[in-house]
């Protein structure tokens, strides 16, 4: 991205000019030069890792692909598809009510993301910013779930869950990720690093807290905030055993529960299968391409804290 | 000078509190008072004891999933606390398609369990492509029964689960070596260290709290296990049964209509104990370096 920069830090010779340039890029100066032989190492590495990360991907993105006369499971295998097709499209949409389930899943996705962004963003800002009694212990009480597995709790949370009525919903399956710790967490110690003076200027200015939130928090902490979004609704996205525990109705799955049981009706056909994988699969790498930029830019800034 | 009245905080708070409360907090407890109950989904059920604990010792499952488990974790935590810091170290250079590998690197971690437990299976088929190769180039002569053995079909998912993760850990360590000082690095340089003992000397001591915490990290997550073995293997755990790990039985147990709730929380409340030694080790260890 920034190629440039290394050779023109490495002719600078004052150590000053040196710091400087080296604050706009970290990666740069004489002693880690690169080699000719160096460059081919590593591009060559990377490139064997790449095909080791998305190479099962696209061999399933081929196999969708390939038309019923074309042998899949033939000894020598074809990486292109001879007639490609969006047939097994058609199929697995005829099978099982997969566009529904896609829209089930973006249905808890949104709520999720709504949710967190409303409620984790107002209780963060509370914890952070305002005074009042019980404020460490409630701290205490969101810092003390992160230790628990969700795991550890899904059975109880299911009986919850049916006993409030809302079993066998996407509502029951959106409800217990709505506003999640972690993110309360998150967005608290972001607003914890905006400088006391401009929200004591505002408070002077008579500004109350909504508009302290509007005007002063919420543009600061836009960075967390686009990285919870984006990870909350790839959570959802992706969730299996929960919504498989509260699901049951045929018409209500998520996309996960809903390939799991194609799987089962489709031992035969790896194309069909494949085609339903990468209507999972296409959508939400597309999202995260698109909004990888905020993604690394806000765990740059320490919105995932290792 | 008053900023706020008193129950704003509250309001604002308020929502999330409730979630928390009703949807972990409670949970928490009362999967620890179900434990020693035999209450099932549908009817009611009574105080039991540890009944419900030393059915545990005598459970064959229970023993295969505590074995797949640290098997589990034998593997990925070395594999993943070592391939994805190399693979950091890889990608932190600003040269050209940096930010290309880095997006793509974690595409495996974007990716659902699912489908990628799917798009697996299909490789791991009897007739499938690593079949296919594999007997084409001449390695074996017979299809590899991945899906099918106890053993291959353990190791099919641990593997799956290297390769989902190691775009998570790297990016975990390209937060870190951010901060590794960037004068420590050229002071060895200047001292003529050449780039693996500065690997050595420089970069691994300024990531080795993260080393640690990625580490501790991958153990509780090889304990969590679930969706690899449940697609690879099928709802069953395997043809014998035997492929499973505790949440897996926590999942059989718990769910539909037959539910054990009683015996399920039982298992939930060993996962909690179980993850809970990485993380006290983990405090443990923290405390020592601070003291130091």
């Amino acid at each position: 991205m920034t190629a440039t920069t290394s050779t023109l830090a490495g002719k600078s010779t004052s150590p000053a000019t040196h710091t400087v340039q080296r604050r706009r890029s970290r990666r740069s100066s004489k002693f880690d030069a690169v080699t000719p032989l160096g460059l081919i190492l590593r591009y060559t590495t990377l490139i064997v890792v790449l095909a080791i990360s998305v190479g099962p991907m696209l061999w399933e993105l081929s196999t969708s692909l390939k038309s019923p006369i074309e042998d899949v499971f033939a000894a020598t295998p074809r990486f292109l598809p001879q007639h490609p097709t969006l047939h097994n499209y058609d199929v697995v949409a005829q099978t099982i009510p997969i566009w529904h389930f896609a829209a089930n899943s973006c249905i808890v996705a949104v709520l999720g993301v709504g949710g967190n962004l409303v409620g984790a963003t107002a209780a963060g800002y509370a914890l952070a910013r305002l005074r009042f009694r019980g404020r460490r212990l409630v701290t205490g009480l969101f810092l003390s779930t992160l230790v628990l597995p969700g795991e550890v709790t899904i059975i109880s949370q299911y009986q919850t869950v049916t006993r409030l009525g809302f079993g066998d919903s996407l509502i029951g399956v959106a409800l217990p990720g709505l506003i999640g710790a972690i993110n309360v967490l998150l967005i608290r110690n972001a607003f914890q690093s905006i400088p006391d003076e401009l929200e004591d200027a505002a408070v002077i200015d008579g500004a109350n807290v909504w508009q302290r939130i509007r005007y002063i928090g919420l543009p600061n902490i836009k960075g967390v905030l686009s990285v919870v979004a984006i990870l909350t609704f790839i959570g959802a996205w992706d969730d299996f055993l929960w919504p498989l525990l509260v699901l049951q109705s045929p018409d209500k799955l998520t996309l996960t529960v809903g390939l799991s049981y194609l799987q089962g009706q489709f031992s035969a056909d790896p194309r069909t299968i494949a085609a339903g994988a990468m209507i999972a699969l296409i959508p939400i790498l597309v999202l995260f391409a698109a909004l990888q930029r905020y993604f690394f830019r806000g765990v740059g800034e320490g919105a995932i804290k290792g | 000078m008053k900023s706020h009245r008193w129950y704003t905080p509250w309001l604002l708070v308020l929502p999330a509190l409730a979630v928390l409360g009703v949807f972990s907090l409670w949970p928490a407890v009362n999967t620890l008072l179900l434990s020693f109950t035999n209450v099932q989904t549908l009817t009611g059920g009574r105080f039991i004891g540890f009944a419900n604990y030393s059915r545990m010792w005598h459970d064959p499952q229970l023993w295969d999933a505590i074995v797949n488990t640290l098997l589990y974790m034998l593997i990925c935590v070395p594999l993943l606390t070592v391939l994805p810091l190399l693979l950091a170290l890889l990608v932190q250079r600003t040269l050209p398609f940096m930010g290309f590998f880095r997006t793509v690197f974690y595409f495996p971690v974007i990716a659902s369990a699912v489908t990628v437990a799917l798009i697996w299976q299909w490789l791991l088929n009897d007739r499938g492509l690593v079949n296919d190769l594999a007997q084409e180039v001449g390695i074996v002569h017979r299809a590899v029964p991945f899906l099918e053995d106890r053993w291959l079909l353990l190791f099919s998912a641990i593997a799956l689960t290297v390769w989902k993760g190691l775009g998570y850990y790297m990016v975990l360590y390209l937060s870190a070596l951010g901060n590794v000082r960037r004068d420590l690095h050229e002071a060895a340089a200047v001292d003529g260290a050449g780039s693996v003992s500065r690997f050595w000397h420089v970069t691994l001591p300024g990531v080795r709290g993260t080393t640690l915490l990625v580490s501790i990290l991958i153990g509780v997550s090889a304990m969590r296990v679930f969706t690899e073995l449940y697609i690879l293997g099928g709802s069953t755990g395997g043809i014998g049964g035997q492929d499973v790990s505790l949440v897996f039985l926590i999942e059989q147990y718990g769910s539909g209509f037959n539910g054990q709730l009683g015996y399920a929380s039982a298992l939930s409340v060993l996962l909690f104990v179980l993850t809970a030694i990485p993380l006290l080790v983990l405090a443990r260890l923290n405390r020592r370096s601070n003291q130091l």
